[in-house]
C-alpha cells in the first residue's frame, strides 16, 4: 500500500470518528438538558401525534420557513433535497450489492440532486452576499460552510461530467473503508480533492451551525406537547426539589 | 404627552432599511442595590462580573435545553429579519431578531465552542466586555418576549427565551431593570404589582359595589378575602384601578352575579401578574405562583379564575402546573387555571346569560391577540381556541366585529409594544415606535370600517395602547377589555341558572 493510501486512510477513520463522536455527543446533550417549562409555541397539538406531525413537518417540508420566507424556502429546499438524493447516489459506495432498481434510478436521482444542490447553494449564496439583512447578520463562518459544499458538490459533478474518474477503483477503495478491509487509495487528483472536501465536511459538522440537522427535533417550542393543564400529567422542572429563594 | 415624532399612518406595514445603532442610547432604569438585594441578587455590578456571567451562563445552559439548542442550532437564514415589531418601529439592525441573539451568541461562541475558543473572528465570536455587556442591557431590554420570530424560525428559535437568560444572567451579576425587579419586589411585600395595600382594595371593591347599584339598580357584589367560595378570582392588579381595565372587573363580577356562583378576590393573592417570568428567574416566578396557591387553600375554594392578562396567562396556564402544582384539592372537573373568557363563553353557551348586544350598538369592535395568549397558552381546551374564545365572546355580545390584516392577527398577531417588562416611562420612545404595526392595522380597519374599540384581554396591552396609540392620533378611547363589552351587554337577572 503507498503512503498515499494510508494518509488517506487514516484521515479517513480520524474524520469518521470525529463527525461520529461530535455528533452524537451533541445530540446527547441536546437530550439530556432539560427544559424547566413548557414552552410550546402555540397553538400547539395537544397530542403525541400531532406534535410529531408538526415536527416533521418542519424536517421534511420546512413548514415554518415556508410561512416565514418563500424565497429563503425555495433556495434551501431545493438545495436540502438535492442533498437528499446525492447521499442516495453515493450509498452504492457504502452499501452492496444493492437492490436492482438501485442502478436503474441511480444516475438520474445523482444528476438531478446534484444540479439542485449547486442551483441552492449558489441561490443562498446570492441572499448573504446581496440581500442586505442577511448580509449583516453573516459570519466569515456562513459563507465558508456554502463554499466548502459548492465546492464539493462542483468537484463531483465534474468528475461525472467532464473528467473521469475510475469508478471501479473508486468503489473499491470507498466499500474497503466502509468493511474495516482498507484498499489502495485511487491516485486521481480529482478523486482526491472531492474526497478531502467530503473530510473537512465531516470534521467540520459537529462544531458547526450544521448540527441543525439533529438540533431540529429537540427545539423545545415545536417538539412539546401543549398538555399543560392536564390533570394527569404534569411537567416536572429540574428545580422541583430546590428551594426557592 | 412627550415630543416624540411619529410617521403618519397609511395602514401599511413596511420593512425598513437597517439603522444602525438607532436605538443604542436606550437605556431602561436601572435596578437599585436595595431592590436587587431583596431579590436575592447582588445589589450593584460585582468586580468579576464577566467570570460571574460565564458561570451563570455556563448553569443556565446545563438546566435549559431551549437554550442550549438555540445556542447551536441557527443557521443565519434571515427568515426572522423582519418579523420584529421593534425592528419595524425602529430601524435598529440590532432589532432583527436574529441579531438580538448573536449578542448572546457571540458570547456563547467565546467561551464555550472550539470554533469560537480558536477562530472568534472567523466564528462571529467575541469577548464579553463592557461593551458587549452594555449592548446586552440595551437590546435585551428591547424585546417584549412576544415570540412572533420564533413562528417563522424553520427551528422555532424563541428570542424570548434568550432574552429571558440574558435578564437572569444580568441580574445574577448585579444589573436589573428597576422596573421589573421593583414590581416582583412589590408582589413579594404586598402581594400585587402596583404595591396597593389591603384597605385601598377593600375601598375599592366596596365603590364598585355602589357604583354597579346605581348604574343598574341591582345589588352585585364585588366580595374580598372571603372564605369559602366556589371561586377565588385573580385579577391583574391594574383591574382594580386602572382605566379602562377596571370596566372589566365590573363585567367579572356581573358574570358570576348572573351564574349565581359565590366568588371572592384575595387582597394578598390580588395580582395575577407574574414578572419573575421576563427577567428569566424560576424561583422568583415559582414564589409568585405558590401565594396564589397558598390562598386558594386556605380560602377553601374550588376554582381558580382568572382575570384578562397576557403574560400571566402563559404563566398560570402553562407553567402553574409545573410551578407549583399538583392542584389536587381543587375541583378536578375545571382546569387551573380557568381563563374568565373561558368561563364566561361557557356560560352564555348553557344559557346562562342574557345579552343585549344592541348595548354595544355604537361600538365597532376589533380583537387584538396578546402575544402570550396567541403564541404561548391556549384556551377551551382545544388548538387553537385562544383565537376562537375571545372572539366567541365578542360575537355574542356586539353585533358589528372586524378582523384586522390576516397576517397581524393570530399566530401572526403583532405586539402591543409594551410587554414583557419594558412597560415603563424611561422606554416610552421605544414603545411608542414598537406599536407602529399594530398601529398601521389598527388604522386600517378604523378607516375601511369605522372600528372605534380596540377589544383586549391583557392588562400591559390596555395600559400600552391607551397611553401610546394617541402619538398616532387614536384616540385612547378605543382601548377596552372583552369584559367590558359582556359587562355593558349583560341583562341582569335576566338568565335561569344552575349553579
Ligand atoms: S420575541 Fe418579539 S420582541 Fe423579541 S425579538 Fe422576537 S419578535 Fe422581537
Ligand atoms: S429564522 Fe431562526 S435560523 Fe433563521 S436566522 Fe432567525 S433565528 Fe436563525
Amino acid at each position: 500500500m503507498t503512503s498515499l493510501s494510508m494518509v488517506y486512510i487514516i484521515l479517513y477513520y480520524i474524520a469518521f470518528a470525529i463527525l461520529l463522536g461530535g455528533f452524537l455527543f451533541k445530540i446527547w446533550r441536546f437530550a439530556k438538558t432539560p427544559a424547566p417549562l413548557v414552552i410550546v409555541g402555540t397553538p400547539g397539538a395537544k397530542s403525541g401525534i400531532g406534535t410529531a406531525a408538526r415536527v416533521a413537518s418542519d424536517a421534511l417540508l420546512f413548514r415554518s420557513l415556508f410561512r416565514g420566507n418563500r424565497w429563503i424556502w425555495v433556495g434551501a429546499y431545493c438545495f436540502h433535497f438535492g442533498l437528499l438524493f446525492l447521499i442516495f447516489r453515493h450509498l452504492r459506495y457504502f452499501v452492496w450489492p444493492l437492490p436492482m432498481w438501485y442502478s436503474q434510478v441511480e444516475q438520474l436521482v445523482g444528476v438531478t440532486g446534484g444540479i439542485m444542490v449547486v442551483i441552492g447553494i449558489v441561490w443562498l449564496l446570492g441572499r448573504r452576499f446581496f440581500h442586505a439583512r442577511t448580509r449583516y447578520i453573516s459570519a466569515f463562518s456562513d459563507y465558508f460552510v456554502l463554499f466548502l459544499l459548492l465546492a464539493i458538490a462542483a468537484s463531483g459533478l465534474l468528475i461525472k461530467f467532464r473528467v473521469r474518474t475510475d469508478i471501479i477503483a473508486v468503489k473499491t477503495f470507498m466499500l474497503g473503508l466502509a468493511r474495516l478491509h482498507p484498499q489502495p487509495v485511487p491516485a486521481d487528483p480529482w478523486f482526491l480533492l472531492h474526497f478531502s472536501l467530503v473530510l473537512a465536511l465531516l470534521v467540520y459538522f459537529p462544531f458547526s451551525k450544521l448540527m441543525h440537522a439533529g438540533g431540529i427535533f429537540f427545539s423545545p417550542t415545536r417538539n412539546q406537547i401543549d398538555w399543560t393543564r392536564s390533570t394527569e400529567r404534569r411537567h416536572v422542572s429540574p428545580f422541583e426539589n430546590t428551594k426557592s429563594a | 404627552m412627550a415630543d416624540i415624532a411619529t410617521p403618519k399612518l397609511d395602514g401599511k406595514i413596511r420593512i425598513p432599511l437597517m439603522e444602525e445603532g438607532a436605538t443604542a442610547h436606550y437605556h431602561t432604569l436601572e435596578s437599585s442595590p436595595a431592590l436587587n438585594e431583596a431579590l436575592g441578587y447582588p445589589g450593584e455590578l460585582v468586580d468579576n462580573w464577566q467570570e460571574k456571567a460565564i458561570e451563570k451562563f455556563r448553569e443556565v445552559l446545563d438546566t435549559n435545553k431551549a437554550l442550549r439548542v438555540f445556542m447551536d442550532i441557527c443557521v443565519k437564514c434571515g427568515s426572522c429579519t423582519d418579523k420584529c415589531h421593534y425592528f419595524i418601529g425602529t430601524h435598529d439592525s440590532r432589532n432583527m431578531p436574529v441579531a438580538r441573539q448573536d449578542l448572546m451568541r457571540k458570547v456563547y461562541r467565546r467561551y464555550f465552542t472550539l470554533g469560537g475558543k480558536l477562530f472568534p473572528k472567523l466564528v462571529g465570536a467575541e469577548d464579553f466586555t463592557k461593551e458587549v455587556l452594555d449592548e446586552w442591557y440595551t437590546y435585551f431590554h428591547q424585546c417584549s418576549q412576544c415570540r412572533r420570530c420564533s413562528v417563522f424560525c424553520p427551528y422555532g428559535i424563541d428570542t424570548a427565551e434568550i432574552s429571558m437568560a440574558a435578564r437572569l444572567i444580568m441580574n445574577h451579576i448585579g444589573l436589573g431593570s428597576k422596573y421589573s425587579n421593583e414590581i416582583i419586589g412589590k408582589v413579594y411585600n404586598t402581594g400585587n404589582n402596583l404595591g396597593i395595600p389591603a384597605p385601598a382594595l377593600q375601598g375599592t371593591m366596596e365603590f364598585l359595589e355602589e357604583d354597579v347599584q346605581e348604574a343598574t339598580g341591582v345589588d352585585v357584589r364585588y366580595p374580598m378575602d372571603e372564605k369559602g367560595t366556589e371561586v377565588l378570582l385573580i385579577p391583574p392588579s391594574a383591574d382594580f384601578f386602572s382605566a379602562p381595565h377596571v370596566d372589566s372587573l365590573i363585567g367579572y363580577g356581573k358574570v358570576f352575579h348572573e351564574a349565581g356562583i359565590s366568588w371572592t378576590v384575595s387582597s394578598y393573592a390580588s395580582e395575577f401578574a407574574n414578572f419573575g417570568m421576563f427577567v428569566g428567574d424560576f424561583h422568583a416566578m415559582r414564589k409568585i405562583a405558590q401565594r396564589i396557591k397558598d390562598v386558594a387553600r386556605e380560602f377553601g375554594v374550588k376554582r381558580i379564575i382568572v382575570g384578562e392578562c397576557g403574560h400571566a396567562w402563559r404563566v398560570g396556564h402553562s407553567f402553574w402546573n409545573t410551578l407549583v402544582g399538583p392542584w389536587d384539592f381543587l375541583d378536578s372537573r375545571y382546569p387551573v387555571p380557568q381563563h374568565i373568557c373561558e368561563f364566561t363563553l361557557d356560560l352564555i353557551k348553557r344559557g346562562g346569560l342574557k345579552l343585549d348586544k344592541s348595548a354595544n350598538d355604537e361600538r365597532i369592535v376589533t380583537f387584538h391577540d396578546s402575544c402570550n395568549v396567541a403564541r404561548a397558552s391556549s384556551m377551551g381546551g382545544y388548538e387553537g381556541g385562544q383565537f376562537e374564545v375571545p372572539r366567541d365572546l365578542i360575537k355574542a355580545t356586539c353585533n358589528n366585529f372586524v378582523e384586522m390584516a390576516e397576517d397581524t392577527i393570530k399566530e401572526s398577531t403583532y405586539c402591543c409594544g409594551g410587554g414583557g417588562g419594558l412597560l415603563t416611562d424611561d422606554l416610552m420612545e421605544l414603545r411608542i415606535q414598537g406599536v407602529l404595526p399594530r398601529a398601521q392595522a389598527l388604522h386600517a380597519v378604523m378607516e375601511s370600517h369605522g372600528v372605534n374599540y380596540l377589544a383586549l384581554i391583557c392588562a400591559i396591552c390596555k395600559a400600552q395602547f391607551s397611553k401610546v396609540l394617541p402619538y398616532y392620533d387614536i384616540p385612547m378611547e378605543v382601548v377596552g377589555g372583552i369584559h367590558q363589552l359582556v359587562g355593558d351587554a349583560i341583562v341582569l337577572g335576566g338568565a335561569k341558572h344552575e349553579v
